[in-house]
């Protein structure tokens, strides 16, 4: 989830101001002097100066119209022009992440750094710890050769005086399945998107704000300006995103022109009936190990990362393609608008034909602040079916297992219902992904792996406003709730 | 004597643009501030609507608005009000 920092302001005031003018209906002939009046002449730059401010700018609104930064090819060409190419697009695009080059900071990629407070001391661990003989003492200070070091970090550890520090590339160490490098025939820092899973990680990582992801914020507004029936589903998680209750959500998402609001929880209570159908049969017939489906980004490592482990993923489909599936069964001229906190939901929302437009919390808190709507100050209106409470669960960590737990309960009684050894792997690192070979190899216990990427389940996703901690309070009251 | 009363607005624009984090405010205040604040939040303040007041979010002590706020700012004006 996001903290607050510059980045994350910068962008949501952006976002605000994107959508207030197209609710005016002056976007088109505004856009092109929002960075001007964002960073005027006489303002402070946050980077090195206002000119530079006001080209990563314009980059962050291509992305919000959902264009891909990198395939620029004139350069000269204004925000006005990409609004109209955004207007008249059919499809969004499915690569959902891109690199700014100019804002990024093309960090060092030296790891280990001999600060200042080392003292050239008497004694030198750091050139004894060393493997590679590549710390040497100069002028009273250690030094590291680069090209003899290996990364080891062996110094870090005996230095009395914590020294020699890591400086990490976030975006590097942040990503899970190491996608995103540096080219180094033209030092940009670049995402694979053959290994890229979309999960998010190296955007909250960013201290730059250097890492876009593609929006399709300006389709749904399109959309419900074009008179379409445009159906928000509201993934589990929202509870506790804004200040209110859901019927006021409800409600606030009227407002802004949603025909109506579905709880994709309600897609959850399917998952869930066929998850621990699934369980039952699988363990029946003697597997191991079932894990689960419902978190794209994981999905996609194990697609791409740890193909071994496939067969025990779970073939039920997430409440995202079930809710949407609902909706178009009941009426195909829906337009079918997931909104959540992930990123990787743009992945799967692009495979899935039911799923037309995905939206995150940080998009709609934008428009309903754009729309000038306070949520809790909105009527309640009634929800249209109550939901299975434990449906609710999914959007926090160990939340699926639960779900599956008590749904077993209920609806086999009559049968043997095996015993559910449930294992969590609450946020996907790198240590965490080595470890899902080892569950495909049967090295660890369990029968049932719950694997949330984000830290703390969707509550904790990289486009999620309130604090996880809250959030998912918040969230367990309503799934507890009998 | 009264307890300096801070008001942190969970409007949605507020929410959104940084009040989020500062629902847990209580928590960053330092121990001589602990019992002599109150902390409560507000639904929409109506600053987010007026140009001239900045950007959100905005939390108000003893009335006074505080634009941009932040657990430091908060504290400096908490301070500001008991001297
Ligand atoms: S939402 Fe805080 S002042 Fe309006």
């Amino acid at each position: 989830m996001q903290t607050a920092n510059d980045a994350n302001k910068t962008r949501r005031g952006l976002l605000i101001r994107l959508i207030r003018e197209f609710r005016k209906g002056t976007l088109e002939q505004s856009i092109d002097r929002i960075p001007y009046e964002m960073r005027p002449k006489d303002a402070d730059a946050s980077r090195c100066c206002i000119y530079k401010d006001r080209v990563v700018l314009k980059y962050r609104i291509m992305a919000m119209l959902g264009i891909a930064v990198e395939k620029e090819t004139d350069e000269s060409r204004q925000l006005s022009e990409y609004l109209r190419d955004a207007n008249q697009r059919q499809q969004p695009d499915s690569d959902i992440l891109s690199v700014l080059d100019v804002a990024c900071s093309h960090c060092i990629t030296s790891r280990y750094l001999i600060t200042n407070a080392c003292r050239g001391c008497f004694a030198r661990p750091c050139t004894f710890a060393c493997p590679k003989n590549a710390i040497a003492v100069i002028n009273g200070q250690a030094r590291i050769d680069y090209n003899l070091c290996i990364d080891c970090g062996k110094c870090t550890q005996v230095c009395p005086y914590h020294a020699i520090i890591r400086v990490p590339v976030p975006c590097e160490e942040a990503c899970p399945v190491n996608a995103i490098r540096r080219d180094a025939a033209t030092d940009r820092q670049y995402i694979d998107f053959d290994a890229c899973t979309s999960c998010g990680k190296c955007m909250t990582a960013c201290p730059f704000g250097a890492i876009l992801e593609r929006s399709q914020i300006i389709d749904v507004l399109n959309a419900i300006k074009n008179g379409e029936k445009v159906v928000a589903m509201v993934a589990p998680a929202i509870v506790g995103q804004f200040a209110g209750q859901l019927g006021q959500i409800a409600s606030s998402l009227k407002k802004l022109g949603f025909a109506r609001m579905v709880e994709v929880a309600r897609g959850a209570e399917k998952t869930t009936e066929h998850e621990a159908a699934e369980f039952i049969e699988r363990m029946h017939n003697n597997e191991r190990l079932m894990t689960t489906s419902c978190c794209p980004a994981y999905v996609e490592t194990v697609k791409r990362h740890v193909p071994e482990l496939l067969p025990y993923v779970s073939s039920t489909r997430t409440p995202m393609q079930y809710t949407s599936e609902e909706i178009k069964n009941q009426d195909p001229s829906a337009i079918t608008v997931f909104i959540g906190p992930c990123v990787a939901k743009r992945k799967e929302a692009s495979e899935d034909l039911n799923t037309d437009y995905v939206m995150t919390f940080e998009e709609l808190g934008a428009m309903l602040a754009a729309f000038e709507i306070d949520v809790a100050s909105e009527p309640e209106i009634e929800l249209e079916r109550e939901v299975k409470a434990h449906a609710r669960g999914f959007a926090t960590s160990c939340g699926v297992s639960s779900a599956i737990l008590v749904e077993m309960k209920n609806s086999h009684p009559e049968m043997e219902i095996p015993e559910l050894k449930s294992e969590f792997i609450n946020g996907l690192d790198k240590k965490a992904v080595k470890q899902l070979s080892l569950y495909a190899k049967g090295k660890l216990p369990g029968n049932f792996l719950e694997v949330m990427a984000c830290e703390g389940g969707c509550v904790g996703g990289p486009c999620a406003i309130g604090k996880v901690t809250l959030a998912t309070r918040a969230v367990k009251m309503l799934a507890d709730k009998k | 004597m009264d307890k300096v009363q801070v008001k942190i607005c969970v409007g949605t624009t507020c929410y959104v643009m940084g009040a989020a984090d500062l629902q847990e405010l209580e928590r960053f205040l330092p121990d001589d501030l602990k019992d002599k604040v109150e902390i409560s939040g507000s639904p929409c303040l109506g600053l987010c609507r007026d140009e001239n007041y900045g950007s959100a979010p905005f939390v108000t002590v003893n009335g006074e608005a505080i634009a941009n706020a932040d657990v430091n700012s908060i504290i400096e004006t908490i301070r500001k009000k008991l001297t």
